[in-house]
């Protein structure tokens, strides 16, 4: 039984995103949005609100948290629901030709069409290029500080020189046996007051700082027992490590959509232009998230394939009816009922 | 003074030679992709992504690197002191002759 169940699901909670449901709601099509970030709005209201955007027609310029408070405008009469804060994991389809959308947290969605529209993707860990590096992913090599309780009284050596890094330092020291970090560069970027930090407290002997150094290979039996250190780029030294984090910062990946059995493209998925579908019947994907002969990367593209996505979606609804264009000057916008 | 400068991308051991203008405000980075070298530029040039990481082997002056661009090349296992974004490198006279190899990027 599932959580949710809607007409459209819609994988993503940008800009793209957002203007599906109103193409969906006009064509009386109920829509469910998710969306892994905690709020609405996607790049525009994680990286970049205050940035002004000059290319959307009719706004000379807007902001991009004005766009998006714009969409969520437009797209109330439509009623879309939410499941905010949740990555959608798995996607399976029934016999019946429908879908069910599964979130990392469980959260179910029932649904005839799902339209991705994940913009970037979801940020996952940036891995370091070490040779058997994940074969010790889960027996010491992990990328995120999920409890630092795991490290009490442990081997630990961090690698890194942004702020994750310089805070996890400053936080594990008190914890851990021996913490050991190691930066390639000769000084840090991350806030002044946590490089000082780090800097006194390996004055101190409270943490091991290798500076100049990468770490370039990671050893052990099952479990990590040591990592071997590049100093300078000409001498190895080995430090014995019951964990090595890598912090080298976060990276836009497909994530689990990789295993949907998608037709991808360099981390996109390969669309047909004419609707905007997937190879898998029922599965559209619009904005940064696909990929086409002369794709562009604009919201205003973006919201073109949103458009052409709708109509192919209704037939999928509402197969044999006969699809009538709507123009929104003629009877505005007719809303649909809770 | 020209309106199109010569920028170089090596590869395996080849320096290819691209044309690029002067007066379109264009970056490095979109002189790749146009000229379909493989480079992601996921973030469309917000320096965010680092999947347009390219390391400078030869140039004149460059523009000086900005917080977010450093910051994001601080984060990257494999930098070199040469690395640079191609998306905050914009393609002006002063570029003329640069040569990038392009990096692998996570």
């Amino acid at each position: 039984m599932s959580d949710i169940t809607t007409d459209v699901c819609i994988v993503g909670a940008g800009p793209v995103g957002l203007f599906a449901v109103f193409e969906a709601g006009l064509l009386k099509m109920r829509c469910h949005v998710v969306d892994a970030l905690p709020a609405v709005g996607g790049q525009l209201s994680e990286i970049y609100p205050k940035k002004p955007i000059y290319d959307i027609p009719g706004y000379p310029e807007i902001l991009a948290a004005d766009l998006v408070k714009n969409l969520e405008q437009q797209i109330a009469p439509f009623h879309p629901t939410f499941t905010l804060g949740e990555r959608v994991e798995y996607l399976d389809k029934l016999d019946d030709g429908s879908f069910i959308v599964t979130t990392v947290e469980g959260t179910q969605i029932a649904c005839k069409v799902v339209v991705i529209a994940g913009g970037l993707g979801s940020f996952e860990p940036r891995k370091p290029a070490i040779e058997n590096l994940e074969k010790f992913e889960g027996h010491g090599v992990t990328y995120m500080v999920r409890d630092p309780e795991l490290f009490r009284d442990k081997r630990v050596v961090l690698a890194g020189g942004g702020d994750s890094a310089l805070d996890w330092a400053i936080y594990l020291a008190g914890l851990c046996k021996e913490l050991t970090l190691v930066h390639r560069g000769t000084a840090f970027r991350g806030a002044p007051e946590s490089a000082a930090k780090v800097t006194s407290m390996a004055e101190e002997g409270q943490i091991k700082l290798i500076l100049k150094s990468n770490v370039t290979e990671v050893h052990g039996e099952e479990d990590l027992q040591a990592v071997t250190v590049l100093v300078d780029n000409a001498t190895p030294y080995e430090i014995e490590a019951d964990y090595f984090i890598p912090l080298f910062g976060l990276v836009p990946k497909l994530g689990p959509l990789e295993n949907w059995g998608l037709d991808l493209d360099k981390n996109a998925i390969v669309v047909d232009t004419e609707d905007y579908s997937t190879n898998i019947p029922g599965v559209y994907a619009i904005g940064d998230i696909n990929t086409y002969p002369g794709k562009l990367k604009l919201i205003l593209c973006g919201f073109h394939e949103a458009a052409l996505m709708a109509q192919s979606a209704y037939n999928i609804l509402n197969p044999g009816k006969k699809f009538v264009l709507k123009y929104t000057t003629v009877n505005g916008i007719q809303e649909l009922q809770v | 003074m020209t309106d199109t400068i010569t920028i170089y991308v090596e590869l395996k051991g080849e320096r290819i030679p691209l044309e690029a203008p002067t007066d379109m405000g264009l970056t490095v980075m979109e002189v790749l992709k146009a000229n379909e070298f493989d480079v992601q530029a996921l973030c469309g040039g917000m320096a965010i992504c680092a999947t347009c990481h390219v390391e400078v082997l030869e140039s004149g002056e460059l523009p000086e690197m900005s917080d977010d661009e450093a910051y994001m090349l601080e984060s990257l296992p494999h930098a070199t002191e040469s690395s640079r974004l191609s998306c905050q490198l914009r393609v002006k006279p002063e570029l003329d002759g640069l040569v990038v190899r392009i990096m692998p990027e996570a």
